[in-house]
């Protein structure tokens, strides 16, 4: 079984939007991963702080197409959260994945949905299910769950327990 | 009535049971007894009496709403961001509820909308009625287990959750999936796509008055999902495609019954363009509706059908080829208007480019093994079981603890009927995923829908609904 390679150091583009981005921000770690199938991954890790200037510069430069946003909680690890962006490029078929660490402590994101108004509801799914919020988000209320559900179920600490149902014909006897 | 409820000091502490028995006694509700419907919604007294007659534990889910979120929940307030035309009269304004149990919603999508007349002004999603939490259940499900778990939330393509799941595993497990196993991955999911876009050609022709539409692309696609009975024993959620392979071979004759498939659904699909192509209702309830433009497609991250009819030349089979679908030739159709009318081109061309495939896959079906014969992955046939300790190590190994996946992070994506479905899988080398995270295209349809929605007619909006062709549990998962 061969395994599949991260890599620091660029290969493969010499030109194009993703050499672009990394001229034009050199303090962004730029990762690669290569799968043994399918095409290879560009990674960027970015702070919290330089993410609206990150996304918008890569807007800007040709991954127009907002595709995903989601959280991922690595319990026992600092920064605790991570949110993952994707974005793409159309023409020249480009694929860009946007790393953002979030602290445990403060999880506090700024909003992208200016940028992407498509990032609206990907951002209310986050906050609905991993409980990191999203500032200047116009509308951050849960989206899958009940507006009045107790806790964010993705987080590693949330229970899957069971809770016995009773039906609403099972009155109190006391 | 011994206890009248006092709206200003608090809770009614009256139980249903006591309620009953003075309706018996009085022969009636007493007029200063609020109507129960009315102790529901309004907010203002405590529904007490539900939380102290029952004891449901967290099914309590209007116990202690605030006024201002009972009323969100009961439809009266939209919190969103849209701006109100206030020079519009006020009799002319009103909120309905579509949904979440309207047919033409295609699930249990709720869309509340704001008309003023005929014209709808604001229009707000709201989901998360079929919510599950199937990436919750994947993070306690082995990597083998996983696909049938996936393999729920797109119910009409399940195909192609299946095989985006496994292309995601695959890439961590680094193994090389045999031609055959490729070429069978692209059969079924070009058929599930024929399959996928038949129910949709049924559903929007009813949804607009059609209603034979319905019969005719049932008929069709009954064929296809017989073909799939034979393949994986099921008509949906199959489990057929899985990390390393497919679960089995294609059975004896699949070639006789493609090729039947390759006759009927070419002809079907032409006696439909017969029906619909020069129907004057059918055009003039699709032509210039439900306009979405590119840009708008590209902000939302709307792709797949929708986006191709607005003109956006983008097929992620072409762009990002999966599963070896790059050996085979066909066109990608795109669209100019972004209407309904333009998708329902574009996804009329989509199913005959499938047959396409589908046929050249029936001429060159390579031979060979169907599943990798990495035996970390596969578990070893039976007769090597009886005669090698280390298979049987193996096939217990497999069925018990599940394989592991070395660890990284991945993004993969297919093409579903839909669009771009894409899964970001997290792996910590253990045998259960860290983190699935599944992108639905619905999920991003149904987000843009206010912008095809605004300033139309209510009668336009049913025609557009079907044409984004949601699939609700794909959509909240």
């Amino acid at each position: 079984m061969t395994k599949a390679i991260f890599q620091t150091e660029s290969s493969g583009f010499e030109s194009g939007p993703i050499e672009e981005l990394r001229s034009n921000h050199p303090e962004v770690t730029f990762k690669l991963f290569e799968p043994i199938a399918g095409p290879v991954q560009h990674v960027a890790t970015v702070e919290v702080d330089r993410l609206v200037e990150f996304v918008s510069s890569a807007k800007d430069t040709g991954f127009a197409m907002f595709v995903d946003l989601c959280g991922v909680d690595y319990l026992r690890r600092d920064p605790r959260f991570e949110v993952v962006i994707t974005l793409l490029s159309i023409d020249p078929p480009e694929r860009l994945r946007i790393e953002v660490p979030v602290p445990a402590a403060a999880p506090v994101l700024p909003s992208i949905s200016g940028i992407f108004a498509g990032a609206n509801f990907y951002e209310r799914e986050t906050f609905d299910l991993f409980g990191i919020e999203f500032s200047d988000h116009p509308d951050l209320t849960r989206i899958l769950l009940p507006d009045d559900w107790e806790g964010h179920p993705l987080r590693k600490d949330y229970s899957v327990g069971s809770v016995p149902v009773q039906f609403k014909e099972a009155y109190k006897t006391t | 009535m011994s206890e009248t409820p006092d709206h200003t000091t608090g809770p009614v502490q009256t139980s249903i049971t006591e309620l009953s028995e003075d309706a018996l006694v009085s022969g009636g509700v007493d007029e200063e007894q609020p109507d129960l419907h009315d102790v529901w919604i309004s907010g203002t007294e405590e529904p007490a009496w539900i939380t102290d007659a029952t004891d449901e534990g967290a099914q309590e889910i209007l116990s202690d709403l605030s006024d201002s979120a009972l009323a969100v929940q009961r439809g009266t307030v939209i919190s969103d961001d849209y701006v109100i035309d206030d020079t519009a009269d006020e009799e002319e304004r009103q909120i309905i509820n579509l949904g979440p149990q309207h047919p033409s919603t295609h699930g249990v999508l709720r869309l509340q909308l704001e008309l003023e007349g005929e014209t709808i002004r604001r229009v707000k999603p709201i989901i998360g009625y079929l919510h599950t939490g199937m990436e919750k259940t994947a993070e306690s499900l082995t990597f083998l287990q996983g696909a049938t778990n996936v393999t729920r939330m797109d119910y009409l393509a399940p195909f192609h959750n299946e095989l985006c799941y496994s292309l995601a595993v695959e890439q961590l497990l680094g193994v090389e999936i045999p031609p055959r196993a490729q070429a069978i991955r692209v059969l079924m999911s070009e058929l599930n796509r024929i399959s996928s876009h038949l129910l949709w050609l049924a559903t929007q022709g009813m949804d607009i008055g059609a209603i034979s539409m319905m019969l005719y692309g049932w008929r069709e696609r009954e064929a296809v999902l017989s073909f799939f009975e034979q393949v994986t024993g099921l008509r949906m959620n199959h489990d057929y495609i899985r990390p390393g392979g497919v679960a089995a071979d294609l059975p004896d004759g699949w070639e006789e019954e493609v090729a039947d498939l390759l006759v009927a659904i070419p002809e079907g699909v032409d006696e439909y363009e017969e029906i619909l192509n020069e129907n004057p209702i059918f055009i003039d309830r699709t032509q210039g509706v439900g306009v979405i433009t590119r840009e708008e497609c590209l902000a939302f991250g709307v792709s797949g059908p929708i986006a191709r009819a607005s003109g956006v030349d983008w097929d992620l089979r072409k762009a990002f080829p999966y599963s070896g679908i790059d050996r085979y030739t066909f066109e990608v159709p795109t669209g100019t208007h972004g209407d309904v009318w333009d998708r329902y081109l574009v996804r009329m061309e989509e199913i005959r480019q499938s047959l396409g495939i589908v046929s050249q896959v029936l001429e060159s079906m390579p031979p060979g093994d169907y599943r990798t014969e990495d035996r970390k992955v596969t578990p070893p046939p039976r007769q090597r079981i009886n005669e090698s300790m280390e298979a049987l190590i193996h096939h217990f190994k497999v069925f018990t603890e599940g394989f592991k996946v070395p660890e990284g992070e991945v993004w993969q994506s297919v093409e579903s009927p839909r669009g771009e479905l894409g899964m970001y899988l997290v792996s910590k080398g253990e045998a259960k995923p860290w983190r699935l995270h599944v992108r639905a295209p619905s999920f991003a349809a149904v987000q843009a829908l206010p912008m095809m929605l605004t300033d139309s007619l209510v009668a336009d909006m049913i025609a557009t609904l079907a044409s984004t062709d949601p699939v609700l549990g794909d959509v909240d998962r």
